[in-house]
């Protein structure tokens, strides 16, 4: 087990052992200048970010989840789509259509609207603001499901307080536990996130990481950053936990029937929600298509295969390895049930989760770099460090949770009492493990290998940091073109990756977050995030 | 039924996994190998240039010397990591790469030898070489004042320095700090000016700023075309692209005089590296480039100016009209790049 969360459990140790190391000679530079900067922008971002993904997310599932309107059941799933919009893809496509040069204000000005920029889309706000709209849907999903489960009685004795009051003072309040953890969970990717706040020039603490690596190249102030990153990831992670314990509320009695809406309040229901979604999800994808096709006979070379490939190969492996080892520890768990090692590696494994990639990377880069450089004698040059090794470690750290978190619920459905009436059926053995296990756990096996390799393939800091040097992927390309304002040509590879980022979408609909009436959903955890696969125990 | 087993599936799994690891480090190597037995051999360059740029000069170099060369085209830090993490059995003779600080950074690192050729040394002026010769600078480009010729006429300019008085107040755009021209050019305004009278000179400039920093340079000048801005700073040749795509005769190119400094320049450039298998034959390839009879293609290929005195520009850039440039060694870039890095930190330029 201490195998397990070894990959998760180095970076940490390497990035508190830096709280303690002595001060680099660009320490000063970055306590005094970087980090007051960095940290400053970090807080407005995750305020901002928070506010409108948690207006967004309880307002629109507000309404799906207690009206009924033309079109509902398909909103409600459309709802969830910028989900597999990765916000340095959102990002970009906003970039190249709102900035001063692009189409919109260029109209604006030939329509006589004066040279005064109408707004700046390449700034913080712009950030928080696609940022907002890729990650409301962790709090949509939340608020819907808590709004679904409010329980026929306490709605009954509320309708007596009037409708604006049954929400206000009620629904809310109930809900809110569950909003609240939707809404750290959105902090969490605000803190962790490195592409879009790096397309929209935005230094926060996963910028200032990159840029004190490969910008000043001191690895050690790009460690001594990442402590401080530690401490606010472990921070936000403690609140989420003690969110959870609170408990959450239990449906008494049957859900409760929906309102249905009439004439013009239904219009502006189906109206607003699909209007919604095709300007957040429907216009850029199609802007995408129009700029990958527009570049086609350039970028579909045999270079955007290799990267492809490379993107699919690194997926593969990490979830083919991910799935494997969870499954092994989850046996072992399932073996010695209440060993407290086991829970304890299990549950460090599981943290990389809430910890950015930018910072892992960092914190196992630098003890293996460490390492190599200690045993260069014995060992060939750049054995770790230029060798995909390295990533497949950054990805079992951050991504643990993923392939672990469904399995081993999966397998604890398995209870010992269903392997002794396997038995006492003469069946046991391999022939237990395939007849009677393999059916029931295929299914956490599969969706996990399915999330894990739609993670890799869009993942960005710990792919551009820990591979071996020259090795692009889609999601490398994409910071690369994008830096340099190619927005065009970056438009296949993000089609790509948000075609591929459809696949757990559509996991999550099937899993039943979108059918309140199926009997006994499998639990699919949004991307291992504990907390979202716990809402169907109400 | 002899389905998949869990308990194999993880060992076939994990084996899988290690033969695809070990392909994938396997082969460059045996790519390099390969080449560096054939005879005659050849020459492997690594270069940071754009291979539509780089890769028609080795196919003449090939067609008149009949010396094969192979070419690996990535980004300059990956390549130099790889130079790095190679070391000795690097297949690379000679490395290729854009900006003098980066070339610097190849250098310091100890990747390239030093060479002591007469004719590189006749060929290129001594203020684009490396005071060791451990590498050359091939094509030129200005760093320079790109200005609306209506609302910011020549009269008004007068070089980088200038753009930070208040004159020039919600009329400047810049792209960001954090492409290594930026770093290059504010590196080489410490080397010329001091770190004080350059760090004021920034914060100026940001003060200035119409917009954000451009993610590119283009994006600059089509922000001065909308009107958004009066004045810009960039390389000579993206102005020369934007001609060649529009013809817009609003933009125009302004070099600064020598009584403020002259044009602060940067360069593409060439070192053979350090544990080169063919170091003599990158060698001559490194002095064909520097020739008059590569140099008008090298640069103006890509419209820069020729590094080589004796060769004259395309006539496209020829048109911009002469200027002086700042005679200080462009591998200041490279020496002060990290202090450039932190000065714009501290003035706010992102």
């Amino acid at each position: 087990m201490a195998l397990l969360a070894l990959p998760t459990l180095l970076p940490l140790a390497a990035c508190l052992a830096a709280l303690g190391a002595p001060w680099s000679e660009h320490w000063g530079h970055l306590f005094g200048v970087v980090l007051p900067g960095v940290a400053g922008n970090t807080a407005l971002l995750m305020l901002l970010v928070v506010l409108q993904a948690g207006l967004l997310g309880s307002g629109w599932a507000w309404l799906t989840a207690r009206y009924d309107f033309p079109g509902r059941g398909l909103l409600h799933a459309a709802l969830l789509l910028p989900l597999a919009l990765p916000g340095y893809v959102l990002g970009f496509v906003a970039i190249h259509l709102l900035d001063y040069a692009g189409p919109v204000q260029s109209a604006w000005r030939e329509a006589g609207g004066g040279p005064q920029p109408l707004w700046q889309i390449r700034s913080l706000y712009g950030a928080a603001l696609i940022l907002g709209l890729t990650l409301y849907p962790y709090v949509y999903l939340m608020a819907y499901n808590a709004y679904r489960s409010i329980g026929r009685n306490t709605l009954d004795m509320a309708a007596t307080l009037g409708q604006t009051a049954v929400f206000r003072r009620i629904a809310l309040p109930l809900a809110a536990p569950w909003i609240a953890g939707g809404l750290l969970l959105v902090a969490m990717e605000v803190l962790a996130d490195f592409g879009t706040v790096a397309l929209f020039n935005v230094q926060t603490f996963t910028t200032a990481i990159y840029k004190s690596w490969f910008g000043l190249f001191a690895l050690d102030a790009a460690l001594q950053l990442a402590s401080v990153l530690v401490l606010l990831a472990l921070a936000l992670m403690a609140v989420q936990r003690a969110v959870q314990r609170r408990g959450r509320m239990v449906q008494r009695g049957p859900g409760l029937p929906r309102r249905r809406l009439r004439g013009g309040a239904a219009l502006a229901a189906s109206g607003g929600a699909a209007g919604f979604v095709l300007l957040v999800v429907g216009l850029p994808l199609g802007l995408l298509l129009r700029w990958s096709l527009a570049h086609l006979s350039v970028e579909l070379d045999p270079r955007y295969l290799e990267w492809l490939g490379r993107s699919l190969l690194l997926a593969g492996s990490a979830a083919a390895l991910l799935t494997a080892s969870a499954l092994l520890a989850a046996y072992l768990e399932r073996r010695q049930p209440g060993r407290r090692t086991l829970q304890l590696g299990a549950r460090a494994a599981t943290l990389g989760y809430a910890l950015p990639g930018t910072l892992l990377a960092v914190g196992l880069y630098a003890p293996l770099a460490a390492l190599e450089n200690a045993l260069a004698d014995w060992v060939a040059p750049g054995w770790v460090t230029q060798s995909l090794v390295l990533l497949l470690l950054g990805y079992w750290a951050r991504f643990m949770a993923v392939a672990h978190t469904p399995i081993s619920q999966q397998l604890a459905r398995v209870t010992p009492s269903i392997d002794e009436a396997a038995r006492t059926l003469g069946v046991r053995g391999w022939r237990l493990l395939h007849r009677v296990h393999r059916p029931l756990i295929s299914g956490a096996l599969a969706s996990a290998a399915a999330l894990l390799v739609i993670d890799v393939i869009k993942e960005m800091p710990i792919t551009l940091m820990l591979r071996p040097s020259g090795f692009d992927t889609l999601a490398t390309r994409i910071f690369e073109l994008t830096a340099e304002g190619e927005y065009e040509r970056a438009a296949l590879p993000a089609l790509t990756i948000v075609l591929a980022g459809l696949v757990p979408v559509a996991l999550l609909l099937r899993s039943g977050h979108g059918r309140e009436d199926r009997a006994e959903p499998t639990p699919v955890p949004l991307a291992g995030r504990p907390g979202t696969e716990a809402l169907h125990a109400a | 039924m002899p389905a998949l087993r869990p308990g194999l599936l993880l060992p076939s799994g994990l084996l899988l996994l290690a033969a695809l690891l070990l392909a994938a480090c396997g082969d460059r190597d045996a790519a390099g190998e390969e080449q560096a037995a054939a005879t005659p051999p050849t020459v492997v360059v690594y270069s940071a240039r754009n291979e539509q740029l780089i890769g028609p000069m080795l196919q003449r170099y090939t067609e008149l010397t009949g010396t094969p060369t192979e070419l690996v085209t990535a980004s300059a830090g990956p390549l130099l990591e790889r130079l790095k993490a190679e070391g000795e059995n690097t297949p690379a003779d000679l490395l290729v790469t854009v900006d003098a600080g980066n070339l610097w950074q190849a250098a310091e690192a100890g990747l390239l030898q030093p060479l002591n050729s007469q004719a590189l040394n006749a060929a290129i002026p001594e203020y684009l070489r490396d005071p060791q010769g451990r590498w050359y600078g091939l094509s030129v480009r200005a760093r320079t004042l790109v200005h609306h010729t209506q609302r910011a006429p020549a009269a008004s300019l007068s070089g980088y320095a200038a753009l930070a008085e208040p004159a020039w107040a919600g009329r400047l755009c810049l792209r960001t700090s954090r492409k290594v021209y930026n770093q290059s050019l504010v590196a080489m305004l410490i080397a010329e000016r001091g770190e004080g009278p350059t760090e004021s000179i920034v914060r100026g400039w940001v003060e200035n700023l119409a917009a954000p920093p451009f993610p590119n340079d283009t994006a600059v000048m089509e922000a001065i075309q909308a009107g958004l801005c009066d004045v810009g700073i960039v390389n000579s040749y993206y102005f020369g692209r934007l001609q060649r795509d529009a013809q817009d005769a609003t933009l125009a190119l302004h070099w600064p005089s020598e009584a403020v400094g002259g044009v602060h320049v940067n360069v593409s450039g060439a070192g053979v590296v350090k544990h080169a298998d063919q170091a003599v034959a990158a060698r001559n390839l490194l002095e064909w480039l520097a020739s008059p009879q590569a140099q008008r293609k090298f640069a103006g290929d890509n419209l820069e100016y020729p590094a080589n005195p004796a060769v004259e520009a395309v006539p496209q850039v020829a048109a911009w009209g002469a200027y002086t440039p700042n005679l200080i060694n462009v591998s200041e870039a490279g020496r002060l790049q990290a202090d450039a890095v932190k000065l714009m930190d501290r003035a706010g330029y992102r």
